[in-house]
């Protein structure tokens, strides 16, 4: 290694670490709904899943970028949750929701869902059990 | 209990094949590793014999492993659980390969299948470098077959066997009859998300680049095995130009597949898995920079050997990333959780390739040799260590960031994504950019050890003014717009593009003043100017990307907005009530139908588009066809469709249909009696009934069973005084009545032919519900100059493949048929079918 190199090294290195300090903001935290309302504003991220006892609205004829429903997380948080855009591909299928956002008001200002379907996931014996017995209708004694 | 119609033997005859191949790869391990150890001689030779022996034995039966799995699945034996999860007899046969890769067996599978395509032209032409660099291709596949053992040693289970019964993984009353087969009427099937043609080819050649990055990590550990530290970089090279352009070409699969068929809007997310097979390639990269080097030079040899052996470790990385279930929630689409057996075994395979390797090197240290002298700073080799420098940091920066769940799952931090991942990733890599084009552009035109300042400036002079001139045309003319990080990103997009531009100017000119023409050695010219071509259509075609769907529809975009926070694009959704025309940007959108599918949940929606002048005549006229899978409960997976112009990609999908069901109409039809010329009033408008013809089947009817059918030609005008027309039926044969309606979607009127009345008038039912909306929401964008992504990545290809071929010494004629093929197959892929 040479003097010239080493101090190259040492100048990007300088210039990637104070890129990463300088974009700490650059991360977030995952929180519950609770922990979440006591800082609203803040950009967080929630793992909840969708409260299927309350209404979820979504009229794609009027406004198809309106997603309005409740949340509940594991430790029994609930908020109103809004999402501007189309109601994700088997929402109501979903098990659990991580949602990207900040809380804002009454509810959940939401700009990102990413979703855990169990009918996306083969590997889970469970489901394929399910779907096995669906499928096949077992003739009774 | 016996059960019927099993085919057991296939199993046997499977399993029997990966116990085989498990143990030929322990035996031509060890072979390989006795054989390195020993001076040449006989014994050396007859170990190496044997070893071969046993590696053939253990690519033979890795062939017939897939063949049988080929044959399990094609035939659809739902006996085995591998083709009941992957296979269906609905699914196309074209997709019979995607089927078989789907799964983490199949995967592994295609992996080894690849290290023994490898091995096997490592045996023929390493010469005497074959017992090291074999013993590590062994090592590695015994690792792999491991993961498909599926036997059980000392109670812990070894591997997911691909040939598993369906009845002993699962649990289900059926299972207690013995002719449960006959109720398994159809196997799980692909996801539907894969069913795409780029799911047959991208991940063969993805595993093939995978695979191919062993190489130069095994010439690395073989340099200092035989303690012939500098030599293992001649050989060692052309693998890693081979390395470069297949991976390469591999994760561009991967986003042309993304960008075709999946409905992330784009063929690039900084998604952990898109990440993790980018960062080996980076580092491969880097390390065939510093091989060059150290050929020219005898510099850079330790970089060389640091880059060779992390180029593989990634790639190993990569795969505990993606196929542990470790990054569960970052990630679109990681494989899932695969059992505590197997995330150790994966862990462990990381931790044999990572530690022992890295403690070999820096206990070698010293003995390798170093050049001791300073670089000149008008030196070649100066500048190409500095860009495989900055390669390499920013792969280092890439996988810091991917790694995130790890540190959380190792710390217990709970760190998630920042709110703009991309963003986030983009604000580096721009830079890096800068850096990398401006180090392509400028770094040939000096040579290496020194270079005559004058000579330098008269040759680069040229290729920076005409850079300069486009990128400043282009800023007039073609301007980014791209405001919403701000003017600082703005101008860093800017730099960047001059630094592609002067990259492929300065590359395209060097061909010919560097090198007078001779194509045959500008395979370094080729690829950086593919790279630098490759950057113009990322930054444009993303940097221009724009929303046409926008709900707003204001047409004025108007430049930093008022309000900052309002970054996210929020209304990217549109409407599309059917037969109703919508503003679209430039375009008129209709969605006037749907047809089925030879697969039986998949629904083609026809989108016709128009564009007027401003005379009203249509200039251009065509039709998308987005295609979604809809389920009983509604929309499952939707696949884009895409207008392709040389200059810009119109890009479709549909991101939410009603789901069928929902629309149970309970409103009744209000019947009225029409005559031909009648007219009735309706939802704030009227129906004219003009005609009603009469077909008649003159061959089978007569008095007694006419057989007939009676279309209505029936006109609506609305308040608007637009006009609409409907045919409804009613047909007549033999066996009864029956009546085809008609609707107006636009109106959202149902008409039904309802029967004949008295005195030559007809019955015509009409009713109106807001539940009979048929509609789809669409997401479309516009990526301008998205070609130049995909003509870069082949110029690129071709490029590093040239210089291959020219590290092989191969015929000139060869070379060029192998060029043309390859060319034409990656053009006709990437830009013509689709």
């Amino acid at each position: 290694m040479k003097k010239s190199h080493i101090i190259i090294l040492v100048g990007i290195a300088a210039l990637i670490v104070g890129l990463i300090v300088f974009s700490a903001g650059d991360f977030s935290t995952y929180d519950t709904i609770d922990a979440a309302k006591k800082k609203p504003g803040k950009y967080v991220h929630i793992i909840a899943k969708v409260d299927k006892s309350q209404a979820i609205e979504y009229d794609a004829v009027n406004n198809p970028n309106y997603l309005a429903f409740y949340a509940i997380d594991s430790l029994g948080g609930s908020t109103k949750v809004i999402f501007h855009n189309s109601k994700p591909t088997d929402f109501e299928k979903s098990e659990r929701l991580v949602m990207k956002g900040k809380m804002q008001g009454d509810h959940f200002e939401c700009n990102d869902i990413l979703l855990k379907c169990p009918s996306k996931y083969k590997d889970d014996k469970k489901q394929l059990e399910k779907t096995i017995n669906d499928q096949t209708s077992v003739p009774t004694n | 209990m016996k059960f019927e119609g099993e085919h057991l033997w296939l199993g046997s005859t499977g399993h029997f094949f990966v116990i085989l191949a498990f143990i030929a790869a322990i035996l031509s391990t060890i072979g390989y590793i006795t054989a390195s150890f020993k001076t040449d001689g006989p014994d050396k030779r007859s170990w190496i014999q044997f070893s071969r022996y046993a590696f053939f034995i253990q690519s033979a039966s890795v062939a017939i492993i897939f063949a049988t799995i080929f044959y399990i699945c094609s035939n659809h034996y739902f006996e085995f659980m591998y083709a009941y999860k992957h296979a269906s007899k609905e699914l196309e046969s074209k997709y019979l390969l995607a089927c078989i890769w789907e799964g983490q067996e199949g995967s592994f599978l295609l992996w080894t299948i690849w290290h023994c395509v490898l091995g096997i032209i490592i045996i023929f032409k390493a010469k005497e470098w074959e017992a090291p660099v074999m013993t590590v291709v062994g090592l590695v596949q015994f690792f792999l077959l491991m993961m498909i053992l599926g036997i059980y040693f000392f109670g812990v289970k070894i591997g997911n066997s691909p040939f598993t019964l369906t009845r002993n993984e699962i649990a289900g009353p059926i299972f207690s009859q013995p002719n449960y087969l006959t109720f398994i009427k159809d196997g799980v099937g692909l996801n539907v998300l894969l069913r795409n043609y780029w799911m047959v080819i991208h991940p063969p050649v993805l595993f093939l680049g995978f695979a191919t990055t062993i190489i130069p990590f095994a010439y690395a550990y073989a340099g200092m095995q035989t303690k012939r530290f500098g030599e293992w970089v001649k050989p060692a090279l052309p693998w890693a130009l081979i390395s470069a352009c297949v991976l390469g070409t591999g994760i561009m699969m991967g986003g042309k597949w993304a960008y075709e068929s999946l409905s992330f809007g784009g063929y690039w997310a900084w998604d952990p898995v898109e990440n993790a097979s980018l960062v080996p390639w980076m580092i491969l990269v880097a390390g065939l920079h510093t091989m060059v080097i150290y050929k020219a030079t005898e510099n850079s040899l330790r970089a060389s050997y640091i880059f060779a052996i992390l180029g593989f470790v990634f790639v190993l990385y990569s795969t505990f990333l993606t196929r542990t279930g470790i990054l569960g929630d970052t990630s679109v689409h990681a494989f899932t959780e695969a059992g505590n057996a197997m995330n150790i075994m994966i862990l462990s395979l990381l931790g044999i390739f990572t530690l022992p390797p890295l403690i070999l090197f820096f206990f070698n240290i010293n003995r390798i040799p170093a050049e001791h002298h300073e670089e000149k700073i008008n030196s070649r080799e100066f500048w190409m260590f500095i860009g495989a420098l900055v390669m390499f940091m920013a792969a280092m920066f890439i996988i810091a960031k991917t790694s995130v769940p790890v540190y959380n799952k190792v710390l217990g931090t709970q760190i998630a994504p920042p709110e703009n991942v991309e963003f986030s990733y983009n604000k580096v890599i721009v830079m890096v950019a800068i850096i990398i084009g401006l180090l392509t552009a400028v770094a040939q035109y000096f040579k290496y050890k020194q270079t005559p300042s004058a000579n330098f400036w008269r040759k680069i002079v040229m290729p920076t003014l005409v850079a300069s001139v486009i990128t400043a045309i282009c800023a007039i003319f073609f301007p980014i717009t791209f405001y919403k990080e701000g003017p600082g990103f703005l101008g860093a997009i800017y730099v960047a593009f001059f630094a592609a531009v002067y990259s492929a100017v300065a590359n395209a000119a060097y061909i010919w003043t560097g090198l007078n023409g001779k194509l045959r050695s500008a395979g370094g010219s080729i690829t950086h100017l593919g790279f630098a071509l490759l950057l113009i259509g990322i930054i444009v075609s993303s940097g221009n990307k724009q929303v046409i769907s926008d709900n707003r529809v204001t047409g004025l975009d108007l430049p930093f907005r008022a309000d900052p926070k309002q970054k996210e694009d929020l209304n990217e959704n549109l409407t599309l009530v059917r037969d109703m025309p919508t503003r679209l940007g430039e375009y008129q959108v209709t969605y006037n139908k749907t047809s089925a599918t030879s697969e039986k949940e998949k629904t083609l929606y026809h989108l016709s588009f128009e564009k007027k002048k401003a005379d009203k005549t249509v200039s251009e006229k065509f039709t998308l066809e987005p295609e979604v899978y809809v389920g009983k409960e509604g929309m499952k997976a939707s696949n884009p469709d895409t207008r392709h112009y040389l200059s810009r990609d119109i890009f479709t999908y549909i991101s939410f249909v009603p789901a069928p069901n929902s629309n149970v109409d309970t409103t009744q039809f209000s019947v009225f009696d029409m005559g031909e010329g009648d007219t009735v009033y309706f939802k704030n408008g009227f129906f004219i009934l003009n005609k009603v013809n009469t077909k008649r089947n003159e061959q089978v009817s007569n008095a007694a069973f006419p057989d007939a059918e009676l279309v209505a030609d029936l006109t609506y005008t609305s308040a608007d005084s637009s006009h609409y027309t409907a045919h409804p039926k009613l047909k007549l044969d033999s066996l009864g009545v029956y009546a085809t309606d008609d609707t107006l979607f636009a109106k959202n009127i149902f008409v039904r032919f309802a029967g004949v009345a008295d005195g030559h008038k007809i019955k015509v039912g009409l009713k109106s519900s807001d539940s009979l909306i048929d509609f789809i929401t669409l997401k479309a964008y516009i990526f301008p100059w998205i070609n130049l992504v995909w003509i870069g990545l082949i110029v690129m290809t071709l490029g590093l493949l040239l210089s291959t071929i020219q590290k092989f010494k191969v015929r000139a004629a060869y070379a060029a048929v192998l060029l043309i093929a390859v060319g034409s197959a990656l053009f006709y892929m990437f830009l013509l079918a689709s």
